[in-house]
């Protein structure tokens, strides 16, 4: 198994106590999977992305990637947040290389690749305009650009989409769908758009709250996702999918008592 | 309950409550170019064609107010004897270096009071403390300690702008997103290439910002420092013309000090826009 999580747990002290923000998440994700962990908010589901990309350390537990364990952040997982995700005094071709110039990497070899990656997500053409004159999407298939550049061996998504409106998200989710097939990427996304994460995986983790725990693995099968968002939104096994994981993160939210959720 | 008479009687009360349009009251929003400039016009010409009139009439004994005039001449009169060049380039000289050295040595340890929370906690306190005692406090130390010459009055402006500068650079800091910085980590950078290459640059305009006001500041202090002890600037200058009554030399160290601080102002909000276009307001 390529990225493997075992026995992790994370507490964060507070003033009233111990909140506990995952507990014993087990599980683990192979080379070219794409893995998306569903939750409500306060399910830990950014907490445990923290901790995969080294950015947190857990209390309990570890994560290892290809047999090494993760202590800190590095350049072997790339990752992409929702907000702030450009530098933006950066032209998008400097955003896309300043990885690679992080690693003193000659700028010949640096334009070529950041070239080619702004060619995958179709960015070639505003190659020298600032992140400020991009839109939402496009910001993002930037952000993506540039941690695929720096050839990661994961791709760690962090809510990519959830700040962007319905229609650009669908586009993004069949532009990530080509991305995917393409590099055959291994990718561990969370989110809390159910649809998003039918939509995209081979396989969905999904998170209950207080504390943050995996209640239900799921394999999903559904036919090829390029016939696009409209046809496979319409194929009964997408709605199974879906109503069954709405379902599970519904029950979940009446189970909890009102605590506060200290991590989103 | 779902009242009718109780939502009529609201209803009522709120409807003639409407937002009237306007051009001139509008709040947080801009107003046509061509008001803007008749506004700012105005608000030039007006202090000045007051200023004219009450000289003109003769309200107030010129010896107390010279009239525009009046000052015109002497600036012209300062200006061909060479003495307000020779004023003004001992002000901005003093203001240069000792701004320059303050801006050089606050801009790297606001950057680190920002980016590490033990420099901040190491340095802080103290800061926060110097900053609040008055710069021309020192005057009589200063002249103690380094004399009469060029000395204290460069010490004095660096020590007046040095502890704000360094906090209002600090300041910058708290407006990086802390994604940026953790992408960079993921990227590979260390915390050298983080504080140089990512937060240097994003802080960038508020620096150059923060330097912009701080300047101000060290006008002030020029002009104290000149004030008490000097042989030439236009604070000399001032105080100088007081000794011997000649109001007209007094409203040209004024305004030349005026101007030269407006020049300065803009001239740092040109490179912010020239450095930093990413930052231009859209």
């Amino acid at each position: 198994m390529f990225l493997q999580v075992r026995q992790l747990s994370k507490h964060f002290p507070t003033k009233r106590g111990t909140l506990v923000a995952l507990e014993d998440i087990n599980f683990s994700v192979a080379a070219g999977e794409f893995v998306c962990a569903v939750g409500a908010s306060g399910s830990g589901k950014s907490t445990l992305l923290r901790q995969i990309a080294g950015l947190d350390q857990p209390t309990c537990g570890g994560v290892w990637i290809d047999g090494q364990r993760v202590t800190g952040p590095g350049a072997d997982r790339g990752i992409v947040f929702q907000h702030y995700s450009l530098y933006p005094w950066m032209t998008v071709q400097e955003n896309v290389e300043f990885g690679l110039k992080l690693h003193g990497i000659p700028p010949r070899v640096r334009r070529e690749q950041a070239q080619y990656y702004l060619e995958v997500v179709g960015l070639t053409a505003f190659a020298q305009a600032l992140p400020r004159q991009l839109s939402g999407g496009m910001k993002q298939r930037v952000a993506i650009a540039r941690a695929l550049a720096a050839e990661p061996r994961i791709l760690l998504l962090d809510e990519p989409f959830g700040a962007l409106d319905l229609h650009t998200r669908e586009t993004m989710h069949e532009f990530m769908v080509q991305l995917w097939q393409r590099t055959r990427l291994t990718v561990f996304m969370i989110t809390h758009d159910v649809e998003e994460a039918v939509f995209l995986a081979n396989r969905i983790l999904a998170l209950s709250a207080h504390p943050g725990r995996i209640c239900r693995e799921m394999q999903v099968e559904l036919p090829d996702r390029s016939l696009g968002v409209m046809a496979i939104k319409r194929h009964p096994a997408f709605h199974d999918y879906r109503d069954e994981l709405v379902r599970l993160l519904r029950q979940q939210g009446r189970a909890d008592a009102p605590t506060p959720a200290l991590v989103a | 309950m779902t009242d009718p008479a109780r939502s009529q009687r609201i209803r009522d009360q709120l409807q003639p409550r409407r937002l009237r349009p306007s051009v001139f009251w509008r709040l947080a929003e801009d107003i046509p170019p061509r008001l803007y400039w008749r506004l700012v016009t105005l608000s030039i010409l007006f202090p000045l064609a007051v200023w004219g009139l009450v000289t003109w009439v003769g309200a107030v004994d010129p010896t107390f107010l010279p009239s525009p005039g009046q000052v015109v001449q002497a600036a012209i009169r300062l200006g061909r004897s060479g003495e307000l060049w020779q004023d003004t380039w001992a002000s901005v000289g003093r203001i240069g270096v000792g701004f320059t050295l303050s801006a050089l040595v606050a801009i790297p340890v606001g950057l680190l009071m920002g980016s590490f929370a033990s420099v901040r906690a190491l340095l802080e306190p103290l800061f926060g403390l110097m900053r609040y005692m008055p710069a021309p406090a020192f005057i009589p130390l200063l002249i103690l300690y380094q004399g009469v010459g060029e000395a204290p009055k460069v010490t004095l402006i660096f020590i007046g702008t040095f502890f704000f500068n360094a906090l209002m650079v600090m300041d910058t800091v708290k407006f990086v997103p802390k994604e940026l910085i953790e992408t960079t980590y993921m990227l590979g950078g260390n915390r050298v290439a983080t504080v140089m290459q990512v937060i240097f640059p994003h802080v960038l305009p508020g620096v150059l910002d923060a330097c912009r006001i701080n300047l101000a500041a060290a006008w002030q202090l020029v002009i104290v420092a000149e004030l008490v002890a000097a042989t030439e600037g236009l604070g000399r200058r001032i105080s100088l013309a007081g000794r011997f009554l000649r109001t007209d030399e007094i409203f040209v160290g004024i305004i030349v000090i005026g101007l030269i601080g407006l020049g300065l102002d803009l001239l740092f909000q040109y490179l912010v826009r020239l450095t930093c276009p990413w930052a231009d307001a859209k």
